[in-house]
């Protein structure tokens, strides 16, 4: 059996557990030859895991859980026996709208609430006047940016689609559009948020962590053919981004993973404008440097364990925004999509830290809570969704319903 | 049984590629096409378009943003379908060797669509080669740069003629199995930092 791993990935912070994999000498060391391939958009890394030029992929949390519901275009059966950790992700608006928001008492701490409040008098007023509707930027339509921006607007009774517009732009020209007034907002992984403030086209208003402090965002997609193929090389590649990933957090590595990052062949964007999310620390809007503990997480607090309700939530959204239809099959598909006992199998062996549970409440312990585990002691938590619900896996419809209680129409639709 | 000719949309900012693509469906018996190289206003254009078959670079980074207005798209009437058949796992296989996606309208007989794929997917592959091509061109031109001003610095550093300057590079060439131009340029950095060195 070969143990040639073809590995896509896209330009962000949180491809590093791939290509530090990769580039450390963790696959190696699994003697595995790992070879990693930047991809221009997700719709070609989704096209060359079905023609088999990938093995694996960096890819955003809901593709996988796309592809086997049969939502997009040549899609390949896929399975997520991990994940690429927490976090990443700002929501960044032009200046324009950042003054219009500051008049409209949003705070600069990035606090979601009181900015989605400020949000909703500022499209409020735009519509009293009948300017024409906010275009806001995500990456993809099936992405967790796509879902926590739209749950942060509704959250203020904004109606995406209705009240602001969707599009979706590629991150690396977010803030080219943005600049150019194209978009008056977006919401994509960094560094593209902290690039778009540094040019002066953008200012960050909240981040994904402060809509969902541990939230899903990237995965290491399999195709479900290679990785049945060979179980002992799945385990391997598994073993090598685990440890590539706890390295990645370590703050000893930082300077080193901007570097490695930077490079032309990965991001391709200078060290120093990958350090904010590496360091966590982005601009606010009144220009200070703000620490923001969880708005990049690769491995800490079990942030590569592929949950099942993680899989669950992003199904819900799908429903929520029109993109499936709730059945008990499609529960069944998105929870079997991810795979826990890959993990397990693979990495309980060397002792990484192992939840005994393969899911969770959502959006609770609000504070660092001791949780059941082996190989180490495990705290999950802080966690928690900005507007304090919850989602209990075992209850999805009821989540649902209760998310789309008075809000009407919601459709994402096109520029 | 008359057809009416379907209505081909290439999406390249490569204005060279899509000319040529275009020429070969043309030759091919597709009168119909149209070229867009940038995405400005795409939903209105695509709209007024009406293609049939949309052809894009597979590594246009802007597909995401094509495939997301497929399917959202009020304005964009019929539903867009990748490839020609999902079965079809070889002509999908070649369009993503030969680096191009193909969008094809749902409903169309695959008989009519199989050979504007090809020939598109032909074109795609006759472009590399020319690129290819441009580029050895290119390194040639560039070598033969480097070999003159080579020439040039022995030429007044020695006092010798350029007949004995292009000897002298040829024979260390072979002395240290190296190309000519190779051991040109080895000479015109060497040159550069030294008169750099030289400098106040």
């Amino acid at each position: 059996m070969s143990r040639n791993v073809c590995a896509g990935f896209m330009p962000l912070l949180d491809c590093a557990p791939l290509i530090v994999a990769a580039a450390r000498g963790f696959a190696e060391q699994e003697g595995l030859n790992l070879v990693v391939l930047r991809e221009t958009s997700w719709a070609t890394v989704r096209d060359r895991l079905a023609v088999r030029h990938l093995d694996v992929a960096h890819v955003l949390a809901p593709m996988p859980i796309a592809a086997n519901l049969g939502l997009g275009p040549l899609s390949c059966p896929m399975q997520v026996p991990m994940s690429l950790g927490f976090g990443g992700n700002t929501v960044t608006v032009s200046r324009a709208v950042w003054e219009a928001l500051a008049r409209e008492g949003a705070p600069a701490d990035f606090d979601a609430a009181a900015t989605a409040a400020a949000m909703s008098r500022v499209v409020a007023a735009r519509q009293a006047r009948g300017e024409a509707r906010l275009v806001f930027a995500v990456v993809h339509t099936h992405s967790a940016h796509h879902y926590e921006l739209a749950y942060w607007l509704a959250s203020a009774g904004i109606v995406p689609g209705a009240d602001v517009e969707l599009i979706v732009v590629p991150p690396s020209l977010a803030a080219a559009a943005l600049a150019a007034g194209q978009i008056d907002g977006f919401c994509a992984g960094e560094p593209w948020g902290s690039v778009a403030v540094a040019q002066g086209a953008g200012v960050i208003v909240t981040t994904k962590a402060h809509i969902w402090r541990a939230s899903p965002e990237k995965v290491l997609g399999v195709r479900s053919e290679w990785a049945d193929a060979a179980p002992d090389r799945l385990d391997a590649l598994l073993r090598a981004v685990y440890r590539a990933a706890v390295w990645c957090d370590d703050p000893a590595n930082r300077d080193e993973l901007a570097r490695l990052l930077a490079r032309p062949e990965y991001i391709g964007q200078a060290a120093e404008a990958l350090r904010p999310g590496l360091e966590r620390r982005l601009t606010a809007p009144d220009g200070t440097a703000h620490t923001v503990p969880d708005l990049l997480t690769f491995a800490d607090r079990a942030a590569t364990f592929p949950w099942i309700s993680h899989a669950l939530w992003l199904y819900t959204q799908m429903v929520r925004w029109q993109q499936a239809e709730m059945s008990a099959d499609g529960l069944d598909i998105a929870a079997a999509t991810y795979r826990p006992d890959l993990y397990r199998r693979a990495l309980a062996p060397i002792g990484a830290m192992m939840p005994s549970a393969n899911s969770k409440i959502e959006g609770a312990p609000a504070v660092e809570t001791p949780a059941g585990a082996s190989g180490g002691r495990l705290t999950l938590g802080p966690d928690g969704f900005f507007d304090g619900r919850i989602f209990d896996p075992e209850n999805a419809l009821a989540y649902l319903e209760s998310l789309q209680t008075g809000a009407s129409a919601q459709k994402i639709s096109g520029a | 049984m008359t057809e009416t000719a379907l209505h081909i949309l290439v999406i390249d900012n490569d204005r060279l590629r899509a000319s040529i693509i275009e020429e070969g469906l043309r030759e091919a018996g597709h009168a119909r096409v149209t070229i867009i190289d940038d995405f400005k206003a795409i939903v209105r254009r695509i709209t007024e378009i009406d293609p049939d078959v949309i052809f894009i670079d597979l590594e246009n980074p802007r597909r995401d943003e094509l495939e997301h207005m497929f399917q959202v798209s009020r304005a964009v009437k019929r539903p867009v379908a990748m490839f020609v058949d999902r079965s079809d796992q070889a002509s999908i296989e070649a369009a993503i060797d030969a680096g191009v996606s193909a969008y094809v309208v749902d409903g169309l007989r695959k008989d009519r669509v199989k050979s504007i794929l090809d020939t598109a997917i032909s074109r795609f592959r006759a472009f590399d080669r020319l690129k290819r091509e441009l580029d050895t061109a290119r390194t040639a031109l560039a070598e033969r740069d480097v070999i003159d001003r080579a020439k040039g610095i022995l030429m007044r550093s020695r006092g010798i003629t350029e007949p004995e300057a292009y000897a002298m590079l040829r024979k260390t060439a072979m002395n240290q199995s190296r190309r000519i131009a190779e051991v040109a340029e080895s000479l015109v950095l060497a040159a550069g930092l030294l008169s750099r060195e030289g400098e106040p």
